[in-house]
């Protein structure tokens, strides 16, 4: 891999463009408003053509001004349809972005004489040519687009920052900000003008498309990661320079593996960025796939521990004298699930509550005492659920079944209390006392 | 200047293209320097279809429009319209793939069947990710549209930017799937086409009332037995069908257009479910043939593009002239039912103005003549508005004029105000019995309702409030008669 100071510029482009996209995409997500963002970057082109057409010029100021104002109609029509007609706000967005995107695909073929908007370079950007047009700044060489992309991103963090209470409130609650005297309305169009002119000055390194990808997938990632909105806005902000740093090594070094030459940095971003997602998608310690299954995990485990010294309490309390030990067997049939059942054993024999295994399993005496508590809450659930609601012993089994893994000694002695201390359950078994101490 | 001339003419197109052979003729003046209109005989041959090129295209695109309609109707209905958006953007990495492939294997990478088959595989993932970040994350629909959307879209130009350095293979033409290339489409595409719409049509039609079921109600469909698991993964393979045949003759942004549009355009009309299908599958062919003729006579018009644009004019002629949920119609509605409430408003507030002095013959109070000052501080209503109520009701004969601007209700004007008048103590009692709500607010909310109350409601209310069934009229709540009444 060689990496020369073009290299640099474009990672800091990239950089640059994919966090002034990742703040008010954060709100975009929050607002479940994603796709607003697709279809405002795709009407960027027809406000391109349009600017062009009206001003005759190239310059970027009016070519900037004229897109976003076609970005921000779009967001007018789209809502203005979905209101008027009732038809839903997804199928609106549909219809409005694909017919200017048809009109400026046409306004572009007409105009492709007197400019050079290429379709293609709108969709993919040429972020790798950003480099080769530089200004100078006190002295230092800066490329146009990391200056155009800087400011955007100074502009938005500035917003942000200055309406932080406005936007956050607007975002979770606009019945709320309305009546706090904070026009939601007002703020929804001030967000999708921010949105409009951040993906007009993102559009020539990273491509219209691409900005969908920076404006929502690190909010997306981000929103996985924490429950606190600024955290999300910094790591929003993180994630995104990560894609570009990843992107860009990714399009110099991948192909390479394959024995091709280097390939789109833009597309890579947004792999590298759906990659990042991935990961967090996974990973996130509270809202990840893998915690999540490794929570159910956890409880299934439990709940298969609490069953088994339910079983050998139970046994030991009604079988006689010389009956013959229980089993691994007996406890799968009783439990329905082989693995878990081993599993559980396992476990329980490491915590040291049960001696012995396969055809000889006995509790010991701190596993008899945790089976104890265990049935004692089950059958207070039970003549609670008989006493005071009313429920038939028989259907009363099945809640006192799931309720009991769940129910500490604070609750077994409320529960005590309620159903009139007693000793008995509805089925005519005991309830077996509190542990001591 | 000329840009500007340019864009005059574009705008001129687009507002025409409903009837492109007349608004061609007057339009040409306005664009010499842009578009070469076409000539009366190009014209013919054109619509003759004589061009066994443009027969292709014409009957391709119009068939691919129909399809797209059809399968499009249930998928807005079943609110999943942008999904197709999504879909048709991760068709980009199979493309690419299934070319570097079919390269590297030594083929003709260009393949048609092979590249579409690459579409679909990759279409199926991205919706399967879709659905996992819905299933599996706190992220709603529109993050996990995105998200798939834009992330396999740069896995496509990544994989594009590759199979442009490939040395075997000519990738070049590989990018007019994001476009579309339809001037190029073949009689093999063209067959393709028939065939998917064919058998979007077959599915529409077999499938009909199980599609309309998880359409409306998906929750039901499934508590009645329905495999709404299958009916939405045929529903999702008709509309992958449907994407990948149109990535060819309209390219993977527009085909969304083709799917959304042409339904959307369709609900404005009717309310039947089979109607929208047929009406949705017509605005879907004619965007088609209009569209592919119109590109087909003018040089320089990208054809996906026109066809587009042409169902987006039938979208905008329906927003408003729907004859069920057109706008104008709405507004009509909207006209009619405000000045009825208006009108109403008015002979309530005569009405209770001249009650006090019933007529001993009818049971309503004898009408007096009032000023035109004295109506106007009634309400909130301007001098003119009120004028033209009053010239309404006057033709109507419920109001009569007395000289020096003042006015009188007649005795049928009188019997419509009674009715009014009583539909609203009838209601304010109901509150104040019934509701519970205080005296003072009452007017309020029977103010509202009393203009759409039905006789069945009437009926009901007169059963609730046994005191006021025989006919007579309620009197006011809010007003204290003689020394009797009071605090």
């Amino acid at each position: 891999m060689e990496w020369t100071f073009i290299d640099t510029w474009i990672v800091v482009t990239g950089a640059l463009s994919a966090m002034a996209c990742a703040l008010p995409g954060c709100y975009l997500v929050l607002r479940r408003m994603s796709m607003m963002g697709d279809a405002i970057s795709h009407t960027v082109l027809p406000g391109l053509a349009i600017a062009f057409l009206i001003t005759g010029s190239r310059e970027s100021l009016p070519m900037l001004i004229g897109a976003t104002a076609v970005g921000v109609l779009t967001a007018y029509l789209v809502q203005g349809v979905h209101r008027l007609s009732g038809l839903d706000r997804g199928a609106s967005m549909g219809v409005i972005f694909t017919a200017f995107f048809a009109l400026g695909l046409i306004l572009i073929r007409q105009a492709a004489d007197h400019v050079d908007i290429d379709p293609g370079c709108v969709l993919y950007g040429a972020i790798e040519l950003t480099p080769l047009e530089v200004n100078r700044i006190f002295g230092w060489e800066i490329p146009r687009a990391a200056l155009t992309n800087g400011a955007m991103l100074l502009v938005n963090i500035l917003f942000v920052l200055l309406f932080f209470k406005e936007l956050r409130i607007t975002a979770f609650d606009p019945p709320l900000a309305n009546t706090l005297g904070i026009n939601a309305e007002t703020m929804h169009y001030a967000l999708m003008t921010l949105v409009a002119a951040t993906v007009v000055s993102a559009f020539e390194s990273v491509g219209s498309i691409l900005v969908i990808a920076m404006l929502i997938v690190p909010g997306a990632a981000a929103y996985l990661l924490t429950d606190r909105l600024w955290i999300m806005l910094v790591l929003s902000q993180v994630i995104a320079a990560l894609c570009a740093l990843l992107g860009h090594i990714g399009a110099i070094t991948v192909p390479t593996w394959f024995g091709f030459r280097d390939t789109s940095t833009a597309g890579m971003m947004a792999v590298a960025a759906g990659l990042l997602f991935l990961t967090v998608f996974l990973l996130a310690p509270r809202y990840g796939l893998l915690s999540r299954f490794i929570n159910q995990a956890l409880l299934t485990l439990k709940i298969t521990r609490d069953d088994i010294l339910g079983f050998l309490y139970r046994y030991t309390e009604l079988a006689p004298e010389d009956a013959r030990p229980v089993t691994a067997t007996d406890l799968v049939g009783a439990m329905r699930s082989k693995g878990w059942v081993q599993f559980a054993l396992w476990d329980l024999r490491r915590r040291g509550w049960i001696r012995g295994s396969g055809a000889a399993i006995a509790p010991t005496p701190r596993g008899l005492s945790e089976g104890r508590g265990l049935i004692r809450s089950h059958r207070l659930w039970e003549a609670y659920l008989f006493h005071k609601l009313g429920i038939n012993a028989d259907a009363a089994h099945f809640p006192a079944h799931q309720l009991e893994h769940f129910t500490d000694e604070a609750m077994q002695s409320e529960l005590a209390r309620s159903a009139g201390h007693p000793r008995v359950d509805p089925h005519r078994r005991n309830i077996p006392e509190a542990n001591e101490g | 200047m000329t840009g500007l001339r340019t864009w005059t003419a574009a705008a001129a197109l687009a507002l025409g293209l409903l009837m492109p052979p007349v608004s061609a003729e007057a339009a040409g003046s306005l664009a010499e320097s842009a578009l070469e209109w076409p000539t009366w005989a190009e014209l013919l041959r054109v619509i003759s279809l004589r061009d066994y090129n443009t027969r292709v295209v014409v009957i391709g695109t119009t068939l691919l429009g129909a399809a797209a309609g059809l399968v499009g109707t249930f998928l807005l209905l079943r609110k999943r319209a942008l999904l197709s958006d999504t879909l048709s953007h991760a068709t980009l990495p199979g493309i690419a793939l299934a070319f570097m492939i079919m390269s590297a294997a030594g083929g003709e990478g260009k393949s048609l069947l092979g590249l579409i088959a690459g579409a679909a595989v990759f279409s199926v993932l991205g919706t399967l990710s879709v659905m996992a970040i819905r299933r599996w994350s706190r992220l709603k629909d529109d993050a996990a549209l995105g998200i798939s959307l834009s992330v396999f879209f740069g896995l496509g130009i990544s994989l594009l930017g590759i199979a442009t350095r490939m040395e075997t293979g000519n990738a070049a033409g590989l990018s007019s799937f994001i476009y579309g290339k339809t001037a190029s489409m073949l009689f093999f595409d063209a067959l393709l086409i028939t065939l998917a719409a064919l058998g979007a049509a077959l599915f529409c039609l077999a499938f009909f009332k199980e599609f309309g079921l998880i359409c409306f109600d998906a929750d039901y469909a499934a508590t009645q037995g329905w495999p709404v698991g299958w009916l939405d993964l045929i529903l999702m393979s008709l509309v992958v069908i449907v994407t990948v045949i149109g990535l060819q003759a309209v390219g993977l942004i527009l085909v969304v257009a083709l799917l959304i549009i042409p339904p959307s355009s369709a609900r404005f009309w009717t309310r039947r479910l089979s109607v929208m299908l047929w009406l949705s599958g017509l605005f879907g062919a004619l965007s088609g043939l209009l569209g592919s003729a119109v590109s087909a006579l003018m040089a320089n018009l990208p054809a996906g593009a026109v066809i587009v644009l042409v169902a987006a004019a039938f979208f905008v002629l329906s927003l408003f002239l729907g004859t069920d949920r057109g706008l104008v119609r709405i507004t009509a509605e909207r006209r009619r039912l405000a000045g009825r409430i208006a009108r109403e408003n008015l002979l309530r507030a005569l009405f209770e103005m001249d009650e006090g002095l019933p007529d001993p013959k009818a049971g309503f109070p004898h009408p007096r003549s009032h000023d035109f000052e004295t109506l106007l501080a009634e309400r909130s209503w301007s001098s003119k508005r009120l004028r033209r109520i009053l010239s309404k009701l006057i033709s109507k004969g419920l109001i009569e004029t007395r000289p020096g601007d003042r006015y009188r209700l007649t005795a049928s004007g009188a019997r419509a105000a009674a009715e009014v008048v009583r539909k609203h103590r009838l209601w304010e009692a109901y509150l104040i019995t019934h509701a519970d709500v205080a005296t003072a607010q009452v007017d309020m909310g029977a103010d509202k309702i009393e203009h759409v109350l039905e006789p069945e409601m009437i009926r009901e209310l007169e059963t609730l409030l046994p005191e006021y069934s025989n006919a007579g009229m309620p009197a006011s709540p809010h007003r204290f008669d003689g020394p009797k009444g009071g605090l």
